[in-house]
């Protein structure tokens, strides 16, 4: 209809509603990416209709479907004192940096006696890191890092948790924090008796109640038919 | 590149010419192109769903003298290799005694027909229950408190049955949270997470000898 003849160039088009758009969405992204560093191991958990978040204050063991365990805690203050306290249990001496260091890496599975190296390792060096044994839980050779990790974990997590707590109903505030609470992350092929291994240094040490870390199903009430036979 | 050109008027001599239409125009594409890098950086990287979990809590060990209570109405899994569930109902009994025949174990599969529709038969009342209670509840004719406490006092009802799941070497975590997962699905009041005896392991070896 129009008598206007198209010239050579593209036609002019007005972008500004994109890029509105592009930005609102990159803001929005960025405001909610929460950046976490690599597992030392990818764990594919089984599904359930298990509908609780997971507490964002935690105390996590990991286990791989080779049994290894892995352990860590979601608080940097409560991780850094566990490791000052494990370093003097164990008698392996860390420099200040080390467990500043330590306090910002994902879940470890070494033995503590590698933990230093494995801490200077570079980010890339880790994924192959040797000694990657996972945490130690033997009870016939008495060497249950595990046991004193969570002991030791779990004590200074509910210490840095009634620390904040009453600093802020101190200034007459509600708190918001959750207590920390224990979880176990293990693989669909992972064999149950190693899980029961974890368990029991958890029951050990008179804990009970823990978050069995699942994905999502979607339906709800299909469960997925083992193989037939 | 970008064309801010601010200065473009201000070569003239005469000042009135300065204000000229384009002068103002800044060429925006590549800022537009960093926002849509970030952007599918951002979309590409989210994690959207934290991750869910199960509550569980297992059983304190009893004290070393305790015997442990005789269970009433105990239906008891087996979980075994290859994705199998051996059970059994009521006490275990290695032999015929005077209280009933020895134990035999059957077999379920973890297909909806298998273990959802025993469990579902075994539960019913309890199921029918918590599912009126549960409707009720969705219509808002119960108040949430009141809703929890009928649910609680149905799932702690005598005479229902206690589940309890036992695994051998073999059996997977998956099984175990297929089982418990399934339990829930059928609204179970009771169940928990028990060691093996020997005597069963046993007789699941034998089980799975025979085949």
């Amino acid at each position: 209809m129009s008598k206007k003849p198209s010239k050579g160039g593209a036609p002019a088009l007005d972008m500004t509603p994109m890029v509105d758009l592009a930005f609102l969405l990159v803001t929005f992204f960025m405001l909610t990416a929460s950046f976490r560093m690599a597992e030392p191991v990818t764990v594919d958990p089984p599904s359930s209709i298990g509908q609780v978040d997971l507490p964002d204050n935690n105390i996590l063991v990991t286990v791989d479907d080779k049994g290894r365990a892995f352990f860590g805690i979601s608080n940097p203050t409560a991780k850094m004192a566990a490791l000052r306290e494990m370093s003097a249990k164990y008698k392996v001496p860390f420099t200040e940096e080390q467990i500043k260091k330590f306090s910002g890496l994902p879940s470890i599975g070494v033995d503590l006696k590698d933990l230093p190296r494995y801490i200077d390792a570079k980010e890339e060096q880790r994924k192959t890191f040797q000694p990657q044994k996972g945490i130690p839980l033997d009870t016939i050779i008495p060497n249950n890092q595990l046991k004193d990790w969570i002991a030791l974990g779990g004590k200074n997590a509910v210490l840095v948790y009634n620390d904040a707590k009453k600093k802020v109903e101190d200034l007459n505030q509600d708190f918001k924090g959750e207590k920390p609470r224990y979880a176990i992350k293990a693989s669909s092929k992972t064999k149950y008796i190693y899980v029961k291994d974890v368990v029991k240094n958890f029951t050990d040490l008179k804990i009970y109640q823990f978050n069995l870390i699942t994905s999502l199903e979607g339906g709800g009430t299909v469960i997925n038919p083992g193989p037939s036979k | 590149m970008a064309e801010i050109q601010e200065g473009g008027g201000g070569g003239h001599k005469g000042g009135k010419k300065r204000a000229k239409k384009q002068s103002t125009r800044v060429d925006m594409t590549p800022m537009v192109d960093l926002a849509f890098l970030l952007l599918t950086f951002f979309v590409l990287t989210a994690t959207f769903s934290k991750p869910k979990s199960m509550e569980l809590t297992f059983p304190a060990p009893p004290p070393p003298d305790q015997k442990p209570d005789e269970i009433k109405n105990g239906i008891t899994f087996l979980l075994t290799q290859d994705d199998r569930i051996f059970y059994y109902e009521g006490q275990f009994r290695a032999a015929d005694d005077d209280k009933g025949k020895k134990t035999s174990l059957s077999e379920l599969n973890f297909s909806q027909e298998s273990l959802h529709k025993y469990l579902l038969e075994k539960n019913k009342t309890m199921h029918d229950q918590i599912r009126a209670l549960d409707d009720k509840h969705k219509k808002n004719l119960l108040p949430d408190t009141t809703f929890k406490r009928l649910v609680k006092q149905a799932k702690s009802d005598k005479e229902s049955y206690t589940f309890l799941i036992k695994t051998d070497d073999q059996a997977t975590y998956k099984n175990v949270i297929d089982v418990i997962d399934e339990l829930n699905i059928n609204v179970v009041g009771k169940y928990v997470m028990v060691d093996i005896m020997k005597p069963e392991l046993d007789m699941v070896k034998e089980k799975l000898g025979t085949q």
